[in-house]
């Protein structure tokens, strides 16, 4: 038997953020996505405890402040795509700059000099990513897909995404059913 | 960002070595001459893998579909990025070597700007996919 499993990665990563912290014994408050403020400056040896607790997790503590921003720019773009429930009608822009409280062209030229890609190719490409977990899972027709990533229509998410993978959703299917198959004969 | 490439034609890689090197993502790049040269690289111990691999698809000794077979096989290396990098654009080709594990397969560009475009747009997502919460098992491109 197959069981799907669908995340809330903001529950899951703060969860997880407490019950650690929770063991370095410092008070704390956490900020959102990616961003947590300590009470009082740790010592070095409760920054390397962390960094190693966290790390357990896949948790990376950034030191530099503009690799961070990035992160949180990113987290705010998938915590966007992910809820369902986000008010997508307001423009992407405002809600990112309202979010993390800086000017959205200040956001955009720390993006793309830290990243190589701006920051609507990375829209683009986190929705792509989300459209190809829910076409491989083979359960949700495109017109639903293009309407939970607030495509206007199926043709304009079948052309974006021809554009971002080189292939078609259904040749992408395709593949992904016969990599499974392969794999399946092979255990 | 490490980056290995191997193809048997020595032109091609003399082109690839100079379209690489003048794209904005910083490269070290390391060149073999055949699938076997590339996979006895791979395998040594101790080595710094590479974050992506180019493979030409006809090499002596070692053809690209062989090390693509060996390098999804190998627990090591099955997680490797792997690009295939070939003159052949049928249909079912392409779709050969990417349920054989491929991500990118890249028609080989007949210019030199068409060769810098298209490296520069695997190696930006390639960049993209090790540095954020992107579904590897997903990641397909054709180009």
């Amino acid at each position: 038997m197959r069981v799907y499993l669908k995340f809330d990665f903001n529950t899951l990563c703060k969860r997880v953020l407490r019950e650690q912290l929770d063991i370095l014994g410092i008070d704390y408050t956490i900020h959102g996505v990616g961003e947590i403020e300590f009470s009082r400056q740790p010592t070095l040896i409760e920054e390397q405890k962390m960094t190693g607790i966290l790390g357990n997790y896949g948790i990376e503590v950034m030191d530099d402040q503009q690799v961070a921003l990035v992160q949180r720019i990113k987290d705010t773009i998938s915590e966007w795509i992910h809820d369902e429930e986000n008010p997508k009608r307001i423009n992407f822009s405002t809600y990112l700059s309202e979010k993390l409280d800086y000017t959205y062209t200040y956001l955009s030229s720390i993006f793309s000099e830290t990243t190589y890609s701006s920051i609507e190719n990375f829209v683009i490409l986190k929705k792509i990513d989300v459209a190809k977990s829910l076409i491989s899972q083979n359960n949700s027709t495109l017109t639903e897909i293009a309407f939970k990533l607030n495509y206007s229509s199926v043709a304009h998410l079948s052309a974006q995404f021809k554009k971002t993978t080189g292939l078609t959703p259904s040749t992408f299917l395709k593949i992904i059913q016969k990599r499974k198959e392969k794999s399946l004969t092979q255990e | 960002m490490n980056i290995a490439l191997a193809d048997d034609d020595e032109d091609d890689r003399m082109l690839f070595k100079e379209a690489i090197e003048e794209i904005k993502i910083k490269t070290n790049l390391s060149l073999f001459n055949n699938g076997q040269e590339l996979m006895e690289y791979l395998t040594l111990p101790k080595v710094e893998l590479p974050q992506i691999i180019f493979l030409d698809l006809n090499m002596p000794i070692k053809n690209g579909m062989q090390c693509l077979h060996e390098i999804r096989k190998n627990p090591y290396l099955k997680e490797l990025m792997v690009a295939i990098y070939s003159t052949s654009s049928s249909e079912a080709d392409i779709e050969e070597t990417f349920i054989n594990g491929a991500n990118i397969y890249i028609n080989k560009p007949n210019s030199f700007g068409g060769l810098k475009n298209s490296i520069d747009k695997v190696l930006q997502l390639n960049w993209q996919y090790h540095t954020s919460a992107l579904n590897r098992d997903n990641f397909l491109l054709r180009i």
